[in-house]
């Protein structure tokens, strides 16, 4: 019962008529952007941590050599520069979780629905002022016996922090606060309550709903929130500069170095590089990027 | 720049930079004509063939130029002079006068352990503070035969070195920025630092301190060059025939705080000149113009090899980390 029919030629113009070509050209544009300028560059970067500087006139020397990986390994400095590194990007990420969680949550579900856009726009002003006038201020609060903040605990007994790892810590979580809570509000504004009843019904407590259902639905999101705020932290150093004191982070030694040695500013820089791919391959195996 | 290019006919684009750094990077870039360039940085364009020699014949303003200015270790190599000299200063010591005391001399409170200013040190952010605590190592340590703080054989860097990492035990801040450093001495956070002569022109002399220490200190003399491969050198010797004249070294060393290099600046306005301190050679004795330590020692030692710049910079950047 089947017949075949020879297809006729579609009416229409070039790009109709050949699909490849049409997405070709779509592709055209980005692709080179991605390819050419992205990737090329973090290529050249790469190529450059294998090679050396004259120390005399401070020219390339173009011969291939492991010496800028060796001397970054296997100086404590640099190591503890990483670790610590490492250590503040994760901090800011948990910090970052501990207080958007809750806030998400109070915008999706505990705010009158009218509020909503309004409270939306709030956390999203401080992304309209200058990063530099936001960690200033933030050197201003903190400044010891005279900031905001030493103000605040002076009837307790205590000072500010000063400058740190801990206030490097305390900025760069309210920098990246509202990338954390973006996409959270999101993803608890897809939470059916239907959910939430079901496990109250259930018998479970506000607590066990949250771990055991709220947080599942939602971890997508809350992976989505920490790659920003890790990976912006990891190579952070304007930050370290203004509010840091005498601590420096990786992005520091690299911003160091870029002009006298940039071989090895660059084998420091593809540190990061390797840190946020690994990173991201952890967070591709719990699955969280598919249910995006 | 307006009656620059009004009286020559050359157009002027500007690019400022903050640091020695940037202004390599720039140079070694391309696309820009002449650079005025502090010592640390010159010697690295000299070698690195961004820059070229200057015919001084043609550049008449240069005969009133301080003659302690002239042929320099960080202007010109060999005898052949690579620029125009520019202004020059000297970093200078400031101290908070209620935690560390009214009168202060010596660099001791920036590095001794027991000093009234630890917890409060504020060191130049730079690979070329280095060479401070050199300077201070000529004064307390004499058997390491330092001369030049900027050639120093590997023990002498050592020893620089270590005088530093004792340092950071007692240092609040490392500044590079120096609207920072206003802040941070006006709060009260740095206690002693290094400071330059237009910084300290915005402290309240009642409660800051300021001075050039006993044992010397390092300074900058900058110096304007020509780019090696420039299309434009009738405009670029016009450049630096015209700022360093009279007037118009007066007024821009006047603007960005320095001594002027031109001797006839004094005429214009003394009072510059006095609180720079343009006109006193014995001044001048015990500053070491910032200059680009080379594997050549600089001080003409011929036995050792010296430390150059890029491991300064590296061992600036371990130091710091």
């Amino acid at each position: 019962m089947s017949t075949a029919t020879t297809a006729t030629p579609p009416k229409g113009g070039f790009g109709y008529r050949h699909p490849r070509a049409r997405l070709a050209a779509l592709l055209a544009a980005p692709m080179a952007w991605l390819v050419v300028v992205y990737l090329g560059s973090l290529a050249a970067l790469f190529l450059t941590a294998f090679w050396t500087v004259d120390g005399f006139t401070g020219a390339l020397v173009r011969t291939f050599t492991f010496d800028n990986f060796v001397e970054v390994f296997t100086t404590p400095a640099y190591l503890q520069t990483m670790l610590r590194t490492l250590g503040i990007a994760i901090g800011v990420t948990i910090l970052c979780l501990v207080i958007g969680v809750p806030v998400a949550f109070f915008m999706a579900r505990v705010a009158r629905a009218r509020w909503q856009p309004l409270l939306v726009a709030l956390i999203l002003t401080p992304l309209w002022a200058s990063y530099l006038v936001k960690v200033y201020a933030w050197r201003a609060m903190l400044s010891p016996e005279q900031g905001v903040i030493a103000w605040f605990l002076a009837p307790f007994g205590l000072d500010s922090p000063g400058f740190g790892e801990f206030s490097i810590i305390l900025t760069l979580t309210y920098l990246w606060l509202p990338y954390m809570i973006l996409p959270v509000y999101a993803g608890f504004t897809r939470l059916p309550s239907s959910m939430l009843d079901a496990s109250a019904d259930l018998g479970a407590k506000g607590w066990r709903t949250f771990r055991s259902v709220i947080v599942p639905i939602i971890f997508p999101t809350m992976v989505a929130g920490s790659i920003f705020t890790f990976s912006l932290s990891l190579g952070d150093y304007i930050t370290a500069q203004i509010v840091g004191g005498k601590v420096i982070m990786l992005g520091n030694v690299v911003q160091q170095n870029y002009v006298t040695n940039l071989p090895f500013a660059a084998a420091f820089a593809t540190i990061p590089v390797v840190i946020v791919l690994l990173y991201l391959a952890a967070v591709r195996r719990t699955g969280a990027l598919e249910k995006l | 720049m307006g009656p620059f290019e009004e009286q020559t006919g050359c157009k002027v684009n500007v690019k400022t930079f903050g640091t020695s750094d940037e202004a390599v990077k720039l140079m070694q870039g391309g696309g820009w004509d002449v650079v005025s360039a502090s010592g640390d940085a010159s010697l690295r364009l000299i070698y690195g063939g961004n820059v070229q020699p200057i015919n001084m014949d043609l550049v008449p303003n240069y005969a009133d130029i301080f003659p302690d200015l002239k042929m320099k270790s960080h202007n010109s190599v060999n005898g052949v002079a690579y620029g125009v000299p520019h202004g020059r200063g000297a970093n200078l010591l400031v101290w908070n006068k209620e935690k560390v005391g009214d009168t202060v001399d010596s660099w001791s409170v920036m590095f001794e352990p027991d000093s009234p200013a630890a917890g409060g040190v504020g060191p130049y952010d730079s690979p070329i503070y280095i060479a401070d605590a050199a300077v201070y190592l000529m004064a307390t340590q004499p058997d390491l035969g330092i001369t030049d703080p900027y050639a120093l054989d590997q023990t002498q860097f050592d020893a620089a070195i270590n005088l530093l990492k004792q340092q950071k035990g007692l240092v609040s801040e490392y500044w590079n920025d120096y609207l920072k450093q206003i802040d941070a001495v006006n709060a009260g956070t740095m206690t002693a630092a290094t400071s330059w002569q237009v910084i300290v022109n915005g402290f309240d002399p009642a409660t800051i301190g300021s001075t050039k220490a006993k044992e010397g200190a390092t300074g900058w003399s900058d110096t304007w060059m020509v780019a090696k491969d420039t299309p434009n050198l009738n405009c670029a010797y016009k450049w630096l025939d015209w700022i360093a004249s009279p007037e118009i070294n007066q007024q821009a060393t006047a603007w960005f705080g320095e001594a002027p290099s031109n001797v006839k600046a004094c005429d214009i306005d003394p009072e510059q000149c006095a609180t720079y301190h343009a006109n006193e050679p014995s001044y001048w004795e015990n500053v070491y113009y910032w200059n680009t330590p080379t594997e050549v020692c600089l001080d003409g030692r011929t036995d050792v090899k010296c430390v150059p710049y890029s491991e300064w910079s590296k061992a600036w950047s371990e130091l710091r980390s």
